[in-house]
């Protein structure tokens, strides 16, 4: 009796076993990480609080309107989704200083010195029956035109573009190209007369 | 070439050991494991996202709340039609619902994080902007003003 061994277990086959294990984690899992656009909602206004503060010069705003049959319209033109991010670059620089585009304020951004800040704003309005990726593509289209016009500040002011600036300039830039898009109150966009 | 099995060769080349295969394997498992994450919740509607070129990623996965807003999927049709409708957590609400939605993932966040809580908004490309509209001022009326509309990049 003592002569016979206990046979060792095979474990040859805990590889086999640890691999399907393996396979099954690999299916499962999700690295995909989200993305998306990110967006701050204006805080809901005070009910005693007076609406009079909101006005904004004229020539500072831009209305960017989407309708129920998604057409879209910039100010009062109709425009394709491919041009608006030119005409929102056009209002957001106004290199001509045109007095119908918004006008400029001269501002003291720390780290950089004084530089020329647009006072835009894009105002985006929108339908109960515009469909929603006719909403995000222009969005999408908003913060194109920001981003590009980010990118051209950086190549200015640091010879890079914006993504390979270090964390503070890229604060810097986005005090000297903000991106104000303000997402109105809903409201039915067909019945409105201008 | 004597070192290589000649018949007359006594010492024999030793068989590559495999017993540490499992423990790597088991490492890599391990990894996977830690890392996946299994979906919490059951999609009861369809999403499909829009695409959007400039995406940028969700910084704090563990900070976003999701509220998904689409068409019911085909098993749900019959209770609740194909009009579209939000679904929080599991089950389909109304916009009534989000605000004790927002309250207890407030509660669920720790204190120092609650000001990043970001609202994480899937809705299908084809839901109109009326309901989307709708959840927007539910959630500035709950002041969660951090959102995300999540979109896809599209493939190049």
């Amino acid at each position: 009796m003592g002569s016979k061994k206990t046979p060792a277990i095979n474990s040859s086959s805990t590889a086999d076993i640890a691999f399907l294990l393996l396979c099954y984690f690999l299916m499962t899992t999700t690295m995909g990480s989200q993305t998306g656009l990110s967006r701050r909602l204006p805080p809901m206004p005070d009910k005693d609080q007076k609406v009079e503060d909101q006005k904004v010069n004229r020539r500072n705003i831009i209305i960017v309107r989407i309708n129920a049959a998604d057409r879209l319209f910039a100010g009062t033109e109709a425009l394709e989704i491919g041009q608006l991010k030119d005409k929102i670059k056009e209002f957001l620089s106004n290199p001509a200083d045109d007095p119908t585009l918004p006008e400029k304020e001269l501002k003291d951004i720390e780290g950089y010195g004084e530089c020329y800040v647009s006072k835009g704003v894009i105002s985006l309005q929108n339908d109960r029956g515009t469909s929603y990726q006719a909403y995000i593509s222009v969005q999408n289209e908003l913060v194109k035109a920001v981003n590009e016009l980010r990118d051209e500040f950086s190549r200015k002011a640091y010879g890079k573009k914006f993504n390979n600036l270090t964390e503070e300039q890229q604060e810097i830039v986005k005090k000297a190209v903000p991106q104000n898009i303000s997402e109105a109150e809903p409201k039915d966009v067909s019945q409105k007369r201008f | 070439m004597s070192k290589f099995g000649g018949s007359n060769n006594k010492k024999e080349v030793p068989a590559v050991t495999s017993s540490s295969l499992s423990d790597i394997v088991f490492m890599l498992l391990f990894f996977f494991m830690v890392t996946t994450q299994l979906r919490e919740t059951e999609n009861k509607v369809i999403v499909k996202m829009p695409e959007a070129s400039e995406v940028v990623k969700l910084e704090r996965k563990d900070l976003a709340s999701y509220i998904n807003i689409g068409q019911p999927t085909a098993q749900y049709r019959a209770q609740y039609g194909t009009e579209s409708r939000i679904q929080l957590n599991d089950s389909f609400k109304t916009t009534d619902d989000i605000r004790d939605f927002i309250a207890a993932e407030r509660e669920s966040k720790s204190e120092a994080d609650r000001q990043f809580m970001t609202v994480n908004i899937r809705a299908d490309q084809d839901v109109r902007m009326g309901i989307v509209s709708d959840v927007k001022q539910e959630l500035r009326r709950c002041s969660a003003l951090k959102i995300m509309y999540s979109a896809r990049k599209p493939a190049e």
